[in-house]
């Protein structure tokens, strides 16, 4: 569904993707992970259109998207939620979800229901205003936004960044029922252990490259990666 | 017990005073570095002479100045949440506005008879004209940069460049400029409408494209660049524009016509005379009014908000920034560019004296004041400050100066916007922040600065 082959990402003269190749199948859940300042923003960033890669191809369903800019990726059915949430502070719950429906044509009162159904929180808040909910409730919004543009691939940047570990599971649980769904799901995660559980493989980054990939479960079992990332975090969870 | 100059009450007294002081000191008469304090206790000659101790009464009048000042203040203090709390209860709520609608839009049917009968109820040639030329005018022009500044929340510092280009648009196609006209007819200006609303916006777009990847100071100040470039070219090209003297000043130049309508058996003409041209002119704001407040709502208007309030995250969604701020400065100029017809037609002629950065930051004014964002607030705030303005200059009070006005007009927006940070009518958006800002479900802070930066 998504193949990126040997990108390269320049900030000036600092080369912060050193040729990344990786691919994500239709209907799988893939976690890029890695420490801060691996590279995971960087991809998520060049793969949302924010950032041009020098070198390198995308290709999305068959379609070279490697020069797409970042509005355009709603039309072609990539979601991104980006780092920070960033949702629309101003704005109502549900004029946020409109504004995620702003891409398509046609009605999406449907669609605001169907995300009324899988977060009902959004419903309780549905009139206040983005900037007033807690930071579990504005990822969820930031992930129904995204959503309401029917995406066939939702990339998410970091959803566990400051929320409360029973937040982040909910997060999480939710993430696995949009797969379930029918999309795909592309999501950068600081949270190792998590994210592996959910996930159905695993690319891991480190200084600009991806120095392993393999299936979640094996990757969750892998020494170097537990080692490195996981530390005692599973012995603890 | 803190020590007695530290408490609350004597700081304000001690500021009311040290504000008034300045104040008129600045506005005093004599403003000679030899006499600095005649402003704050008159001339010597006044000294000395028991009628300047007692008429002239210079201190007098900044003792009760300073008091009344101070006890504005301390009146606020004391009662100002329960005002706040009476007047947010009579305009909050803002999910009632549906509900909300037919009183509102009696209370603007009214308003508008109001404005249909305005010409005859001030009756006084001088009001009349200020209606026109400083009024109606300046809301239009309001009216184009709320687009720009309070819909798509970017911040254009040359405003004026478009109505200059609105202006002259309108002197060249009605044969009034050195450059021959476009056509061999010299067109009513009734056509120059269309014609100056293009050009307006194209030079939207051209201004725009390039310049509109900037952001924040960067935009503001390559906008304040152009506007100073049009007006230079409106002064140095002599051979198009007629250069410092304006539409009139080259041989053989002539007026530019004024509008008429010759429709079958209907022949009108407008004159020098005011008020013809206020009722064109209320028409055509009420015009934009209806179209500004129909994109507000519409698919655009959302894809502003949602840039202004956070760009990466309308791309997320598919918002193309460039696109939509080009096109707030292209509906933006629209209506700058029409006031640059009226003026230009109403005038006979036209100046490039008039196209100043002043009258930018003039505008400007007009919208922080009344509202960024908030079209009744923008048109509030145009007629409250140019009345304010047009009073002072015709009634002017004892050591005004018009070279003072924008002084004043200065302090008084720095006292609306101590007190009404979101301007005199704020949009129901804003609005909504406050309530709950107030209600401290969020922070003023964070109200503040999305929409101000």
């Amino acid at each position: 569904m998504l193949d990126v082959t040997n990108v390269v990402v320049r900030y000036g003269a600092i080369t912060a993707l050193h040729g990344i190749s990786f691919d994500v199948h239709e209907g799988e859940i893939v976690a890029l992970l890695g420490a801060n300042g691996a590279g995971k923003s960087t991809t998520l960033r060049m793969l949302s259109g924010l950032h041009a890669p020098a070198e390198g191809r995308i290709i999305f369903e068959g379609r070279d998207v490697t020069v797409t800019k970042a509005h355009q990726f709603m039309a072609l059915g990539i979601g991104h939620v980006p780092e920070g949430r960033r949702i629309f502070p101003q704005m109502s719950v549900e004029e946020n979800l409109e504004m995620g429906a702003f891409a398509r044509r046609g009605s999406y009162s449907d669609d605001i229901e169907r995300m009324y159904v899988m977060f009902p929180i959004l419903k309780d808040r549905r009139k206040q205003m983005g900037g007033n909910l807690s930071g579990g409730e504005q990822q969820m919004l930031a992930i129904a936004r995204a959503l309401m543009g029917r995406p066939r691939l939702l990339l998410l940047d970091e959803p566990s960044m400051g929320l409360a570990p029973m937040i982040v599971e909910m997060i999480f649980r939710i993430i696995a029922e949009i797969r379930d769904q029918g999309t795909t799901v592309f999501v950068v995660e600081q949270n190792a252990a998590q994210a592996l559980r959910l996930a159905d493989r695993g690319y891991v980054m480190e200084n600009g490259r991806i120095v392993f990939s393999d299936t979640a479960a094996n990757l969750l079992v892998d020494p170097r990666v537990r080692a490195v990332y996981l530390g005692e975090e599973v012995e603890e969870v | 017990m803190i020590t007695w100059w530290r408490q609350p009450w004597i700081r304000r007294l001690m500021t009311s005073l040290a504000v008034v002081a300045v104040v008129e000191l600045m506005t005093g008469p004599s403003g000679s570095f030899a006499a600095p304090t005649t402003g704050l206790i008159g001339s010597y000659n006044e000294r000395v002479s028991v009628y300047g101790l007692f008429v002239g009464r210079r201190w007098m009048v900044f003792l009760v100045l300073a008091l009344a000042f101070f006890g504005v203040w301390s009146a606020w203090l004391r009662g100002g949440p329960r005002m706040r709390a009476a007047l947010r209860a009579s305009t909050a709520s803002p999910r009632d506005v549906a509900s909300r609608r037919p009183v509102r839009w009696g209370f603007y049917v009214v308003l508008l008879v109001v404005a249909g009968f305005l010409p005859h109820l001030v009756n006084d040639p001088y009001w009349q004209s200020v209606l026109v030329e400083q009024i109606a005018v300046f809301v239009l022009l309001a009216l184009g940069l709320n687009v720009v500044v309070g819909f798509a929340g970017l911040l254009d510092l040359g405003f004026v460049a478009f109505y200059a280009i609105g202006a002259y648009t309108t002197a060249w196609v009605t044969g009034a400029l050195p450059t021959p006209a476009p056509f061999d007819v010299h067109l009513n200006p009734f056509w120059a409408i269309p014609v100056a609303i293009v050009f307006v916006m194209v030079a939207g777009i051209l201004l725009g494209t390039p310049t509109l990847r900037l952001r924040g100071d960067y935009l503001a100040i390559v906008t304040l660049g152009f506007g100073e470039i049009i007006t230079i070219f409106a002064n140095n090209l002599y051979g198009i524009t007629g250069g410092s003297y304006g539409s009139g000043g080259t041989t053989g130049s002539h007026p530019i016509p004024h509008f008429s309508i010759a429709l079958g058996p209907i022949h009108y003409r407008w004159t020098l005379a005011p008020v013809p041209y206020y009722y064109l002119t209320l028409v055509f704001v009420v015009l934009f009014i209806i179209g500004f407040s129909l994109l507000e709502h519409s698919r655009i208007g959302r894809a502003w908000t949602a840039i202004r309030e956070d760009e990466v995250a309308a791309e997320s969604v598919g918002i193309n920034p460039l696109k939509y701020k080009v096109m707030a400065f292209a509906i933006g100029a629209a209506s700058a560019g029409f006031a640059g017809v009226v003026t230009a037609s109403q005038s006979n002629f036209i100046f490039p004296a008039t196209f100043t950065l002043q009258l930018s930051i003039n505008v400007l004014v007009l919208v922080i004041f009344g509202g960024m964002g908030s079209i009744p607030g923008v048109v509030a705030g145009a007629v409250v400050i140019q009345t304010v303005s047009m009073y002072l200059i015709h009634t002017p009070p004892a050591g005004f100066q018009e070279s003072d006005l924008y002084m004043y007009i200065g302090a008084l927006l720095i006292v609306t916007m101590i007190f009404r940070p979101a301007g005199l009518i704020p949009s129901r958006r804003r609005r909504r922040e406050i309530v709950l800002s107030e209600a401290g479900e969020s922070h003023a802070d964070e109200v503040l600065t999305g929409d101000v930066a």
